[in-house]
């Protein structure tokens, strides 16, 4: 028995009189023509999806076309949603299509695959000396808005990940989906979400450990 | 350290750290995790990297749109709900059908 559905339970909080609200409200709060409902969403999803399409197409003008044509589309058909309930998954998958019709006229990238093998440490030296270097990442600040370095960082490491994995762990670490949105997004089955998610986490540490030891020092454990 | 138990913890970690492991299965790695020091230390810098992946996420502040996009959202928007009223008082579409 599982200790958790590991669902999504993120709601959107607007940042605006700290307001909260879950998908089905929101899609009915737009359905019936709440204005101050429209200007929440299209601020605050404008912002997600222009990031999403950033790291996804690497170009921030396109990522800027991508997150105004997602909404148009959103704003045209949203009365076709057939599950309020499913609202994000439903703005992400057209946002995931625009983002792969703008790569379509660029160059096609290689597709590549990660295995688990390379993406463990291995322990170097022998008996009690056997021991794996890593980076000090108790040292890094709690916020990492406190630290725009280390946010920069972030953001290269993850637009480093082949795109595979990187579509998967954007969806599901930077915003926040359940396996099964994530799923519905990209169109894949939930174990494959589940697979590729590992691999693209323990790329994205790799990237990111060999960075702070490069910046910080690393010990030996 | 075992370097079987290690890999096969290792494959294991994502799911260990959303909670989705079955009970048995968790228990066993953490009792690995309880002899391991590397692994631990592995664990969490793994763990801190989606952290700040999640940081990341809800770091971003809001943005104000161009006022031309606006509008143009805001047309859509308006078409939208006027379609759903139309198509909501008259479901059956025969007002439109006879003209």
């Amino acid at each position: 028995m599982a200790r958790s559905t590991g669902g999504s339970q993120i709601a959107y909080d607007f940042n605006v009189l700290g307001e909260v609200k879950s998908d089905a409200e929101l899609a009915h709060d737009l359905l019936t023509g709440n204005e101050e409902a429209f200007t929440q969403f299209v601020n605050a999803f404008h912002a997600r999806l222009s990031h999403y399409s950033f790291l996804m197409c690497g170009q921030r003008e396109d990522a800027e076309e991508v997150a105004q044509e997602t909404l148009i589309k959103v704003f045209e058909s949203i009365d076709e949603l057939r599950d309020p309930g499913r609202l994000k998954a439903w703005v992400f998958r057209i946002a995931k299509n625009e983002c792969l019709m703008k790569r379509r006229k660029s160059a096609f990238a290689p597709k590549t695959e990660l295995s688990l093998d390379e993406l463990r440490p291995r322990a170097d030296g022998e008996g009690h000396m056997a021991g794996i270097e890593i980076a000090d990442w108790d040292s890094l600040p709690d916020n990492l808005l406190l630290d725009s370095e280390l946010q920069s960082a972030l953001m290269t490491s993850i637009q480093q990940l082949p795109e595979t994995y990187r579509s998967v762990v954007l969806l599901r670490d930077v915003e926040g989906l359940s396996t099964n949105e994530t799923a519905e997004v990209l169109e894949l089955t939930p174990d494959t979400v589940k697979t590729r998610l590992h691999r693209g986490r323990l790329a994205l540490r790799q990237y990111m450990d060999l960075y702070l030891r490069n910046t910080r020092g690393g010990r030996r454990v | 350290m075992n370097e079987n138990e290690c890999a096969r913890v290792f494959a294991l970690l994502s799911e260990y750290l959303d909670q989705e492991l079955p009970a048995v299965t968790c228990d066993e790695l953490e009792q690995h995790l309880g002899d391991c020091p590397q692994c631990v230390q592995f664990v969490r810098s793994l763990r801190r990297s989606i952290e700040l992946c999640r940081q990341y996420g809800g770091s971003r502040s809001l943005t104000q749109l161009n006022p031309n996009v606006m509008d143009g959202l805001r047309k859509a928007y308006a078409e939208m709900l006027s379609k759903r009223r139309r198509s909501q008082e008259d479901p059956s579409g025969t007002r439109d059908a006879g003209r």
